[in-house]
């Protein structure tokens, strides 16, 4: 198992209880803590979409986490 | 040999220190609590070069779907909001001749009426102007992290977070 820290922001963080969670998946993958997170909050199905974001920029599925990676969740954006 | 090299990195050294002394007063990407002074912002990306200035100032409506909207929640992930930004601002900078450019965006608690978001940029002539502060306030809107949540009498929503057909 590996473990991961999270960020949520906007709806994300209302829908995880709070700005940090860490969570324990099976693979490495941005798609394979997608699978996880979507297990476990399964609200997060519900919005119209969710990016993750690695150090700062959007990340595709098939990218490799790092235990020292700032990884967020970004729920439809809504600036301006 | 030493010493030719020194020299090398010295003479390479002097432009690169004037073109940070002009871009620190030509160019801002800020996320802020505080009201945004929009002359701040003129006065950031003036120069005696360009022809033209434009900027964009968005302000916050009092309704949204009908409803009256009492205040704005904004939220934003700060790192990536820069760095993202950033990016906007190298392909626009590709894209046109910008001798100066500034984005501002609040956060926080902001009640209708105020400014929640000014690009301001300055171009050799007004079309270049018009079209990348366009292109700029676009672009922050559909990738910047930032989120506001609307504040209605009867309740709370984020905006845009759910497919429109979910909505009540």
């Amino acid at each position: 198992m590996n473990k991961y820290r999270i960020i949520a922001f906007g709806i994300t963080k209302e829908l995880l209880g709070g700005r940090e969670t860490i969570i324990e998946i099976k693979g490495q993958t941005v798609g394979a803590l997608r699978t996880a997170l979507n297990e476990r909050y399964p609200q997060l199905l519900n919005l119209r979409s969710l990016l993750i974001a690695v150090n700062n920029d959007y990340a595709d599925e098939d990218v490799l986490l790092g235990a020292s990676d700032e990884i967020a969740l970004i729920p439809p954006v809504s600036g301006g | 040999m030493f010493f030719f090299v020194f020299l090398a990195y010295f003479l390479t050294f002097i432009p690169r220190c004037i073109l940070l002394f002009n871009q620190s007063f030509q160019i801002m990407i800020k996320i802020t609590e505080k009201s945004i002074d929009v002359q701040k912002i003129i006065d950031t990306v003036s120069s005696l070069s360009a022809g033209a200035l434009n900027v964009f100032i968005g302000t916050v409506r009092n309704n949204a779907n009908g409803k009256n909207v009492l205040w704005l929640e904004y939220e934003a992930y700060e790192t990536m909001a820069v760095a993202q930004i950033r990016k906007i601002m190298d392909e626009a900078s590709h894209r046109w001749p910008l001798l100066g450019w500034a984005v501002s965006h609040r956060i926080g608690t902001l009640k209708p009426g105020e400014v929640s978001v000014v690009v301001a940029v300055s171009t050799p002539h007004r079309k270049d102007s018009f079209e990348a502060c366009q292109y700029i306030i676009d672009s922050v809107k559909a990738a910047a992290p930032i989120w506001k949540k609307e504040v209605f009498e009867d309740g709370e929503e984020w905006v845009s977070a759910r497919p429109e057909m979910m909505k009540a």
